[in-house]
Parts: C-alpha cells; structure tokens; sequence
C-alpha cells in the first residue's frame, strides 16, 4: 500500500457544480456533490448514463473545471490546475493510445513528459508490459493489437507514472463479455498490486459490486448514497438505489408505529417506522419465503413461474393487484412445487424488509 | 441492385465518357509525343530526338525562369503552409465562435474571387509599395503566390484535424504533457500527413501560376509558365513542348505522392 495510510481521504469533492451552457438553458451536469474517496481503495461511480459520474470524473482528471465547489488532492486544491499538472492519470473509454507510437513508447510516453532519466523510464516502461503481460508486443504499433491488448496498453501507459489515482472511464465497455469477466479480475489484481487509488466509472451495476470497495449511486447529478456493494445492496437508501441496484420489489402502504400496514390488510413489521402518512419498503427477491396461505403471511396468487436454472423467479399478485416477485433456489428435482394459479402465503426473511424514501 | 437506377447502365454512357477523356487528353498527349519531335516543326512528325529537352536544358532563360520557379515556390509554400496549418488548428481546435463561417470564408476567398481581379488588386497595392520602398526584389511574388496558394495547404490539413481524434490529445495532457508539448509529440505527428500534402497542392499551385506572376512580376523575374507564355508569341516550339513536358511529368509526381498520402488515412 505504499507509505500512505489506507483510509485516508485521497480524493475529496466538496460542494461541487457543474453546469453546462449558460442562464436557463444551463444544465447541472453535478449538483452540489460531495464524496470523499480513500488512499488505497477501489471506488466506483455508478449510474445510468447522464447523471454525472463521467463529468465528476472529468473533474477531477482535469479535463473540466468545476461552475462551484472544489477538489482536494491529498488535502490540497487542485480544482483549477490543467490535467498535466495533477499526478492523476485517466484509462479513456476508447483507450485513447497514440497511433503513431509503439506500445512501448505509449507506456513511456507520461514517464518522458515527467522528465524522468531514460535508464528508468526504460525500466518502468518493461515492468508495466511486464504488469499487463504484454511484454512480447513492446514493438507493436497498437493497431495491431486486439481490443483486449490494447486495453491492457492503456492501462500500463496510465499506471506508470504511479499517479496518486487511476481513473477508468467505462474502460471495459468496448470488450465482450468474457474478455469483460477477464479484465475484471485483472483490474482487481493491479489495484491490489500497486496500491493506487482507482476511481472506476461504470452504469454496470454487477461490475460494480464485484470489484468495489465502495460504491457511489449516482443519479440526476446527485449521489445517492455511499457504501459497499453489501451496504448499499442490503441497505439502499431510496427507491433509484433500490431499483437501480439488482432486482426489488417494492411495497407501499400506511406508516403505523414500527410496522406498515398494506392496501390488502396485512401488517408488516418495519422496525423504527413513525405512525403517519404513506410509507414504501422494499425486499429482495430472494429474501421471499413462500409457504401455504392457512399457515399466515401475505395471501398472494402465483401469476407465472420462469425457471432460470439455479433459481426460478416466481411472479405473485397481491389481492390488491401489487405484483412481486419471488426468487426461489431450485430443487434438485428442478421443480418448485408450485403451479400458476396457486394461492400462497408469503413472509420475509428476518431482517429483510427495508424501509426506502421516495 | 439491377432495378436501382445507375448513370453508367445510361445509353451512350460509354461513348459520351470515351469522348470526354479523348477531349481531356488528346492536347496532352500530342503535346507529349511532339516534344519528342526531331524536326523543328510543331505538327510534322521527324523522328524521334531529346534534343528539344537537351535545347531548353541547356537554355540560361529557361534555367534562370525553372530555378526562379522553384524558390518562389519554396518561400510561397513555406509560408502559406504555415498560415494554413495555424489557421486550420484555430478553426477546429477551439469552441465555436461568431463569425467562424466569415473566418472560413476569408481564408478561402482566393478560390472565389476571379483571379485576374486579385491580379489587378495586387498590382495596384504593389506598384504603390515599390513606389515607396524601391525594393524590385522577388518578395512581391512570393508574397502573392503565398497569399492564393493558403486555401491549398489549409483544406487538407483541416480535413485532416477533423478527422482526428480529440482525446489524444486530452490523454497527452492527462499524461503531464504541456499544451506545447502535446502539439509537438501528439497533434503535429499526427497531422504531419495534412501538412505534406497541403504543401503539395500548394507547391504545384504556386508552380503553375500565370495570372498573377504575369501582373506582380517586374522586369526579368519570369517564372517559368511566363517564360512560356512570352515565348509562344512568337509562335510554339517544340522547345515549349518539352519543358511543358517536364512540368507535366513533376505535377503527376506530386500529385500521386498527394493521392497516396490523404487515401493513407485511417
């Protein structure tokens, strides 16, 4: 992990604005985002496209200046510097590698603006091929290479001048999906081999959760919540978290002391709930137990059942006409034991019912 | 596609297009195979002989007209192309600005304005100057030759800033380069083939000028085209022919070199 502390604050935004054109057309790219990343950790901006996370990314590369707020490096400003002043390197969605350089000479290219001695940008230069297994290719012109190895080229160009932060711009969006699955795991293995700080920008919300430290929801130039994939998957703070993140379903009704009360009359228990007005919480799929109705819980009707191998996605209506679904782990004899039509109860998991905002 | 409608399935196709390329070549060649001629006749075919070429070789007019040629050449395109690659980098490297399409219409206006009214303007302007400088040189025709040959050199180049991309040069910077160095490791390499081949069209341009050097030039700077042009009016011979000839054979050298480099790009 170097000479840093892990845990302290690397990358801090305060306050940040960033609109786009001028007076009413103007529009808020970011709008008042403050997020504090740590020395050390692999933290991803997720969201839909269009809600700011490549922008806050722009930011703190360089590329943009912000409308409001700031941007601490390491506790110092560096909102208003240019991109070559700030020992931040960018892995570009589209590589971005020099055509009319080798790979070699494109991985040496930041060490050699840095006016490092030729004897280490030499060394630097074979031991990131090294990092990237792209030591056979150092001659190559980088059309020649695949979408993959030039992937692996981008990513050894922007770590060798060891930048404080590595930002990655949606780089594995080019690639199918196992060279993706692949890239995943060796992202994840850099990170933990060189100690840097990744800011990781993605609307892909598995590969957030799977390579993640922490995880900033973003959404509308907002960020939603902060967290681990467990936190913000177990605990997410509003709907857009909820929804945006796996699958839910969603449950609305009165707010009475500690429980909710449904349309069809059925009293779930939401620990810490104040009485008044609607209330909305949410349960994962798989937090669903079915069982028969005479046994209690909420009656529901099974509308149709999707086997998708390791579980089978149950569809239910509630007597008021909500649907839900019920993710159940497949039995060895591959059959649920249900049949569409069929009336079942249906209880939660302890603990699963979490109470969302709007 | 056999229903799609194609001018070339047109009847007569064939012949208008053979004829077109006979009317195009048919001067060019006769031009070619007289310059070969032996006899001192332009139309009377006496054999094949170099000794035209050898002639205007060996001619001090003719050599003094190729040699001034060429250095105005130089200078004209030196400088237009450095205009036109500063001016194509300020009209694509920037954030639109008003008057962007008036700026576009400046740098280009010496293909929309007849030239013979250039000519006459820069005739004016410059009489005046020698008037007051009493400098004779070669510098007024440099100076003009620069002056029409910029939209040459910037339409290349420009096309070729357009079709580059943007983010190597933000990924330069991200890797610590100086705006300066970014433009010297990055853009210009990468342009490098638009400069080439703007200067290219702007060498041949220059090159071939008649209008112009015919009305800027003072006495004893002939280029080469107004050497010709003074010596057909005392009627062609087949000397003309020849270093027609030679020019002809150094613009389809240049312009092939112009073809390949732009079809080049990727």
């Amino acid at each position: 992990m170097g000479v840093s502390v892990a845990g302290e604050v690397t990358i801090s935004a305060r306050n940040v604005v960033k609109a786009f054109g001028q007076g009413a057309g103007a529009v808020r790219a970011l709008d008042d985002v403050s997020v504090d990343i740590r020395q050390g950790e692999f933290f991803t901006l997720l969201g839909p496209s269009g809600c700011g996370k490549t922008t806050l990314l722009r930011l703190i590369a360089g590329f943009e200046m912000p409308t409001e707020g700031t941007i601490l490096l390491d506790g110092t400003d560096i909102s208003t510097l240019p991109p070559n002043r700030r020992p931040v390197n960018t892995v570009f969605q589209s590589y971005a590698l020099f055509p009319h350089l080798t790979v070699a000479q494109n991985v040496a290219f930041g060490l050699e603006m840095l006016g490092k001695p030729s004897s280490e940008i030499k060394a630097r230069t074979s031991a990131m091929l090294a990092l990237v297994k792209l030591e056979a290719m150092a001659g190559r012109k980088t059309s020649q290479l695949s979408g993959g190895q030039q992937q692996r080229v981008a990513l050894a160009r922007a770590l060798a001048p060891q930048p404080k932060v590595l930002l990655l711009d949606e780089p594995l969006s080019a690639l199918d999906l196992k060279l993706r699955k692949e890239m995943q795991i060796e992202l994840k293995r850099l990170q933990l081999e060189t100690g840097i700080t990744f800011i990781f920008v993605t609307h892909d919300q598995e590969e957030a959760l799977t390579m993640s430290d922490r995880i900033a929801v973003m959404s509308a130039g907002k960020i939603q919540q902060v967290g681990s994939a467990k936190e913000i998957y177990i605990h997410p703070r509003n709907r857009f978290v909820a929804s945006f993140i796996g699958e839910t379903n969603f449950l609305t009704g009165t707010a009475e002391a500690g429980a909710l009360r449904l349309a069809t009359g059925n009293r779930i228990e939401v620990p810490g709930l104040a009485p008044g007005g609607t209330a909305t919480v949410c349960v994962r799929p798989e937090q669903l137990r079915l069982g028969r109705p005479e046994d209690g819980g909420i009656t529901a009707r099974v509308r149709s059942l999707v086997y998708f191998g390791t579980d089978t996605h149950c569809h239910l209506a509630l007597s008021d006409g909500t649907e839900i679904v019920a993710r159940l782990q497949s039995p060895a004899s591959g059959e649920a034991g249900l049949t569409e039509g069929q009336e079942v109860g249906v209880t939660f998991a302890q603990g699963a019912v979490q109470r969302v905002e709007d | 596609m056999a229903d799609r409608f194609a001018i070339n399935r047109l009847p007569g196709f064939t012949a208008i297009a053979v004829l077109a390329f006979l009317a195009l070549y048919i001067p060019i060649i006769t031009l070619v195979f007289f310059s070969f001629n032996a006899g001192k006749t332009v139309m009377g075919w006496d054999g094949f002989s170099l000794q035209w070429y050898a002639v205007a070789w060996g001619n001090l007019a003719v050599q003094e007209a190729a040699w001034r040629s060429v250095v105005i050449a130089f200078w004209a395109t030196l400088i237009s192309t450095t205009v036109a690659t500063m001016a194509a980098l300020g009209t694509t490297r920037r954030r639109p600005f008003k008057g962007q399409t008036a700026v576009y219409v400046a740098i280009n206006q010496p293909l929309m304005v007849p030239e013979i009214v250039t000519a006459v303007a820069l005739l004016i302007v410059f009489a005046w100057v020698k008037v007051q400088t009493g400098y004779q040189g070669l510098g007024y025709l440099i100076l003009a030759h620069s002056a029409f040959c910029i939209p040459f050199a910037y339409l290349p180049i420009r096309a070729r800033l357009e079709g580059m991309d943007l983010s190597l040069e933000t990924a330069a910077a991200d890797l610590y380069a100086t705006p300066w160095q970014t433009f010297r490791r990055v853009t210009l390499p990468l342009l490098a083939p638009g400069i080439v081949a703007g200067a290219m069209l702007a060498f041949i341009t220059s090159l071939d000028d008649v209008v112009i050097t015919e009305f800027v030039k003072s006495a004893g700077q002939d280029t080469l085209p107004t050497y010709m042009l003074g010596q057909l009016r005392r009627g062609v011979t087949p000397e003309v022919n020849a270093i027609s000839t030679a020019l002809l054979g150094l613009t389809v050298v240049i312009l092939t070199a112009f073809f390949l480099l732009t079809r080049e790009r990727r």
